[in-house]
């Protein structure tokens, strides 16, 4: 007991819970604006690879870190355009294309690193995203490090999960996607384009998942390691559902997580070899599941979500 | 303006022409990779053929691939059918093989008779039980099943290493995380001298004719059929959905575990960690291939093993990454799904 209160109570503890969250915030805010619209995009494990590795690749061949973040934001982007174009128009399975554009995105992934570095052994690593120091605030006791010791890179995740709240919430356009992804054909009437309101946001969120890659290579490991997402994206859709699709609740879901997986990490270092370290290495994803049968019976799905929208058709 | 226009039938002249273009058109995208990558692409993709086929032992080899790839495949294809997106076929190989290592490498003694059927049995059952969580979930409680499952293979990969390095280690492993190997009496024989071609091949050609029986001629195959097409419309007209979703869903399980039983007692004759090389996925691009076929599902999985085998000798000649063969079948399964279009609708562009 006095171990779990020893983790509880350190700095360092939440700090890490705050950066474990970081990549679960982009994808899971990423998931969300799909999902809002109607798609569920499960190409999300694929552009997490993607964003990390070319968020990586374009900071490795001299680009600067920022420039690396757009680089990978594009990319998303690209891949969620090939899904959107799959699914919205052509209105295909999001359950089949979703795996499709994984398997696509991480094959071409793998493919393009090994081509651009034929040789190494061991993953090169990059120059990555320091801790910014706010003034005054990081100097806090506690609070300080755990929520001001973070790289721009957290910074920048919440800002869009503010963006993102007020755009859906409080302007016409999200009103638009929020309607697409209930009542398709009321949006037709009201003289909104559906498909490209449905292609933009697949778009936009896609590009956002991949900065979570982004994050695991540009400020968490400096340095791409194949199958390095690890079912992030995943957990990231478990997580959307858990969220009952409200920005605040996945903020704080993705938070939850991060803090769980952080305090697994800590207590398996505490119980040292007692029990197997893959009892808590698969404790994230049995939350997971578990997360998901909970809010199950009361979930609140966009009723179009997955039903593809064909004009003439019903 | 693209429109769509049912087809009251396409023929299967149409349907096998459309599946083909777009497996040309996968090979086709994969040359531009492949050109970037600054390899000759006209001889690769002769190097790949060459590779896939060209020899006794290169069929073989491909066969061999196709092998687990047939049963994951078919695997996803029945559960599909039904719509029950059964993405976990890696984990439940997993699991299949877990049981078969359990019981096939000394826990029971006897002849080829018995023990060879007692591993299959036992890695069938404990992929189906696998399978039977995600879809009691998913009828139930309407939980996702495809996000179950594909998180459930992260579980089941954790629990085969912990079992590797507990229960299950081989003590005279010399400290690698291996089983105990699979007695010879429980293993499935060689079916061509000198190569690894093995029983397994077999047993995936006699599951996909009796897949094929099942779903054309049985009640259940009715059943699986008529909830894939509509689920209300099933309920309705008095099918039981619980049962034939726990069905199918015990079928695609159960042909997935079979494909780890396979694999270690057939191939590797032990577990390791790194059994599979994403035979579950490849599964799923095997079945969309073949159009959710059963008896397609062997022409598609020796089609994708083939890619494989083939990029592998490829990439040791021309000196490019073998993950251009994950690539070209990503794009195969992108192009299948855009064609079943073609196949599904008059497509009109006005």
């Amino acid at each position: 007991m006095d171990a779990v209160l020893d983790i509880l109570l350190s700095a360092s503890f939440w700090a890490a819970a705050v950066r474990i969250a970081t990549p679960l915030m982009f994808g899971v805010l990423g998931a969300l604006i799909c999902e809002r619209a109607g798609v569920l995009n499960l190409g999300i494990e694929g552009i997490f690879t993607a964003g990390a590795m070319a968020g990586w690749l374009a900071v490795y061949l001299g680009l600067d870190l920022w420039s690396g973040v757009l680089v990978a934001a594009a990319v998303g982007a690209s891949l969620g355009l090939v899904l959107a174009l799959l699914t919205v128009p052509l209105g295909l399975s999001q359950h089949v294309t979703g795996i499709g554009v994984t398997l696509l995105a991480t094959s071409l992934s793998y493919f393009v690193y090994r081509v651009a570095l034929p040789n190494v052994s061991s993953p090169p690593r990059i120059q990555p995203f320091a801790p910014v120091a706010v003034p005054g605030l990081s100097d806090l006791p506690f609070i300080g490090p755990a929520l001001f010791g973070q790289t721009p890179l957290t910074f920048l995740a919440l800002a869009l999960f503010a963006v993102a709240a007020f755009v859906l919430h409080r302007t016409p356009l999200g009103l638009g996607l929020r309607a697409v992804g209930e009542n398709p054909a009321a949006v037709e009437s009201a003289g909104l384009d559906v498909h490209g309101l449905r292609i933009g946001a697949v778009v936009v969120g896609s590009a956002v998942m991949a900065l979570g890659g982004a994050f695991l290579t540009m400020a968490a490991f400096n340095a791409f390691f194949f199958e390095m997402t690890g079912g992030r994206g995943w957990i990231c859709i478990a997580l959307t559902v858990f969220a009952s699709w409200r920005p605040g609740k996945a903020l704080l879901g993705a938070l939850l997580f991060g803090a769980f997986d952080a305090f697994q990490l800590r207590l398996q270092h505490a119980v040292g070899g007692a029990v197997p370290s893959q009892v808590f290495l698969m404790l994230p994803y049995l939350l997971s599941i578990a997360a998901l049968c909970t809010v199950a019976r009361r979930a609140d799905y966009p009723k179009a979500l997955m039903v593809p929208y064909l004009k003439g058709q019903r | 303006m693209i429109r769509f226009e049912p087809r009251a039938r396409a023929s299967l002249a149409l349907i096998v022409g459309a599946r083909l273009a777009a497996l040309a058109t996968a090979f086709a995208l994969a040359a531009i990779p492949l050109a970037a990558a600054g390899a000759p692409v006209g001889r690769s993709f002769w190097l790949m053929l060459q590779g896939a086929g060209g020899t006794l032992f290169a069929l073989t080899e491909t066969l061999t691939r196709a092998t687990p790839l047939i049963l994951t495949g078919l695997a996803a294809a029945v559960a599909f059918r039904a719509r029950l997106f059964n993405i976990g076929a890696e984990g439940q190989l997993y699991a299949g093989a877990m049981a078969a290592v359990a019981v096939g490498s000394g826990a029971v003694s006897g002849g080829p008779l018995l023990l060879v059927p007692l591993v299959l049995l036992a890695a069938a059952l404990a992929g189906a039980a696998l399978m039977l969580v995600p879809t009691v979930l998913k009828v139930r409680l309407g939980v996702d099943e495809v996000v179950t499952t594909l998180l459930l293979n992260f579980v089941v990969l954790l629990v085969a290493q912990m079992m590797l390095e507990g229960p299950l280690k081989d003590p005279m492993g010399g400290g690698w995380p291996q089983s105990e190997p699979i007695l010879d009496q429980a293993m499935l024989p060689p079916i061509v001298e000198r190569m690894r071609l093995h029983g397994g091949f077999l047993l995936g050609l006699l599951a996909c004719v009796v897949a094929h029986v099942l779903m054309t001629r049985s009640v259940l195959g009715l059943r699986i059929r008529a909830v894939g097409e509509n689920a209300t419309a099933a309920a309705y007209a008095g099918i039981p959905i619980l049962p034939t979703m726990l069905a199918v869903g015990a079928l695609s399980g159960g042909l997935a575990g079979l494909a780890g039983a396979s694999e270690v007692a057939g191939l590797k004759g032990y577990l390791t960690a790194d059994l599979s090389r994403g035979f579950g996925y490849a599964g799923i691009v095997v079945a969309m291939v073949a159009g959710l076929q059963p008896l397609a599902v062997v022409p598609a999985a020796i089609l994708v093993a083939g890619v494989f085998v083939g990029a592998d000798t490829m990439s040791r000649t021309v000196g490019v990454s073998n993950y251009i063969a994950d690539l070209i079948v990503a794009l195969a399964l992108v192009c299948v799904l855009v064609s079943g279009l073609f196949v599904r609708f008059r497509v009109r562009i006005a």
